[in-house]
């Protein structure tokens, strides 16, 4: 227990010593917020049901956020530590396999947390923006979508012989994920096909969640995307579960 | 005292290779044993069997009483392992590394002296991957003694270390095992198993062929010794050498005459000839078997300095 707190802790550092991860997970959401939040402000308009820009962005960036930390930081630390043999160097401890990868996880869901606190801070400080939700609603939301991402980022390190195959494939998933979900350009003003096309995407199902459960949607509004993100989440751990090596 | 390490009739193979063929040895508390042979003649495959890295096909292996396979987390807890192949997160400073390993154990020892004893303290900031090789590897054993184990596995521990860190790190192994602990090394080096242990195994295509102490191996082999020196006078007549009890040949080319043959006072047999001729020489010296003739008797292969046998 105490090896793997601080492992945690040695992780988490070594998360904030790769400028890359860092920026994508903390600075890049709120460059993207400050961005469109400058050209299109945050007036609510019957184009966004009555809310504003920011309103309608703030929960769809914090899907990129997890893009950011799923499909690409810990496919990509957890492929590396296989390849050069960290693994195999924690392995040979009486550390049990659970807190090696677990401690990937809570670091990873930890930063996802924190680029959200700081998105949904920026948002709410420079443009008031609106929340009509239940915060543990949304908690509860963000949780499982980040899970599910997750586990999609271990199925990504399991499936990938080396870490260069696995950031390609991270790569591959975040790109179209990110620009075609609605998470980077609001869905309302894709075209017919491309909408069609996004529900093929987790990241479509956390941004339609998250902004459903920033209105207050009931539960019940949103099975489709519990439903999809329970089966990626539960996908993801099977698959990496059967597939995951360590060496 | 029982043995601290008991091996028997290991075996592991791979699809249609065999690895490791039936090796069985003890080793004792105190002990530097070390395990010689080419690459790929099983070394590294019996060692992660012994740390519970592997698990063999077949065989009884016990560590301190304990199976690796069924006992391996309490095992780990009380051994330190070097890897072969192993590496650390890029951006882990040495005292992050140290301070992260220690909390792994149930009873970690201070890791603060065990930077001064490696000669690392001065990279105590540094980043993992701002080390110099032999740096990484005093930092792994620093972690394999974070523990304080009572056995230490050290895998291939020089390979591509220069001659002066390989010094370095011979001196280490043996200030272990004065710290009352057991070490169990590979090395493809006959120099280093020759120099550092004492009991050496060589294995090679998985069976074991000798296993003794590095001298008794040497004396076994029966090998000759011989005398090279550099004759003073162009025109040398090497004919009153051969007289001489215990010499069985002597060649000379140009200026350098080398005597080979066998007796403990060969040297003195032949000084002494040297001196009833009145011969006049220079650089005279004696070269021994070295374990590398014994494994090249026992194999028929030669070992290269840059390892694998020939």
């Amino acid at each position: 227990m105490k090896g793997l707190v601080k492992l945690i802790w040695v992780e988490f550092k070594l998360y904030m010593r790769q400028p890359q991860a860092a920026f994508f997970t903390l600075a890049f959401p709120l460059l993207l917020l400050f961005m469109f939040g400058s050209i299109y402000g945050n007036k609510p308009t019957p184009f966004f049901g009555g809310r504003g820009m920011v309103d309608v962005s703030t929960p769809a960036y914090i899907a990129i956020i997890m893009g950011s930390t799923g499909l690409m930081s810990i496919s990509i630390v957890v492929s590396t530590y296989r390849e050069k043999g960290v693994l195999r160097r924690f392995r040979a401890t009486p550390l049990r396999p659970a807190a090696i990868l677990g401690s990937q996880v809570a670091v990873n869901y930890v930063m996802t947390l924190a680029g959200t606190l700081i998105l949904v801070a920026g948002a709410k400080l420079v443009y008031h923006m609106r929340f009509n939700g239940a915060v543990g609603a949304v908690f509860l939301g963000f949780t499982l979508s980040t899970l599910s991402f997750l586990a999609v980022g271990f199925l990504i390190a399991s499936v990938a012989r080396t870490s260069r195959v696995a950031s390609i494939l991270g790569m591959l998933f975040y790109f179209p994920n990110i620009f075609l979900s609605g998470a980077t350009v609001p869905k309302e003003i894709f075209p017919g096909a491309m909408r069609s096309f996004s529900k093929v995407l987790p990241m479509t199902h956390v941004v339609n969640l998250l902004q459903g459960l920033w209105i207050g949607n009931p539960w019940g509004k949103h099975i489709t995307e519990l439903v999809v993100l329970a089966g990626f989440l539960v996908v993801g751990v099977v698959v990496s579960a059967k597939a995951f090596r360590w060496e | 005292m029982t043995a601290a390490i008991t091996v028997n009739d290991l075996r592991k193979t791979y699809g249609p290779l065999t690895a490791v063929d039936g090796v069985g040895f003890e080793v004792g508390p105190g002990e530097i044993f070390g395990m010689v042979g080419p690459n790929g003649a099983g070394k590294t495959t019996t060692i992660e069997c012994l740390e519970g890295m592997r698990s063999p096909d077949a065989g009884d292996i016990r560590i301190l009483g304990l199976d690796p396979r069924r006992d391996g987390y309490e095992l780990r807890e009380r051994i330190g392992v070097q890897l072969q192949q192993s590496s650390l997160p890029d951006d882990i400073k040495v005292w992050e590394a140290l301070d992260l390993f220690a909390s792994y154990y149930r009873k970690p020892a201070p890791w603060e002296p065990l930077l001064d004893e490696l000669g690392i303290a001065d990279k105590r900031e540094a980043r993992f991957s701002k080390l110099s090789g032999g740096q990484k590897q005093r930092l792994f054993i620093a972690l394999a003694l974070v523990n304080d184990p009572e056995v230490v596995f050290l895998d291939e521990l020089t390979t591509g270390l220069d001659p002066h860190a390989r010094r370095a790190m011979w001196k280490l192994v043996r200030a272990i095992r004065d710290r009352g602990k057991t070490v169990f090394l590979t090395t493809h080096y006959m120099e280093e198993a020759e120099h550092l242990c004492n009991r050496v195994l060589i294995i090679d295509r998985g069976r074991i062929v000798a296993l003794d102490t590095p001298e008794k191996l040497v004396a076994n082999l029966k090998a000759e010794t011989r005398i090279v020196f550099t004759a003073a006078e162009p025109d040398y007549d090497p004919a009153p050498l051969r007289a001489v009890a215990g010499v069985t040949r002597v060649d000379v080319a140009g200026d350098k005459v080398t005597v080979t043959g066998r007796g403990d006072r060969l040297v003195i047999l032949v000084v002494n000839a040297l001196d009833a001729q009145q011969a006049r020489f220079r650089d005279l010296r004696t070269e021994q078997p070295s374990l590398d003739d014994v494994f090249m008797a026992m194999t028929g292969d030669e070992m290269k300095p840059d390892g694998g046998a020939k």
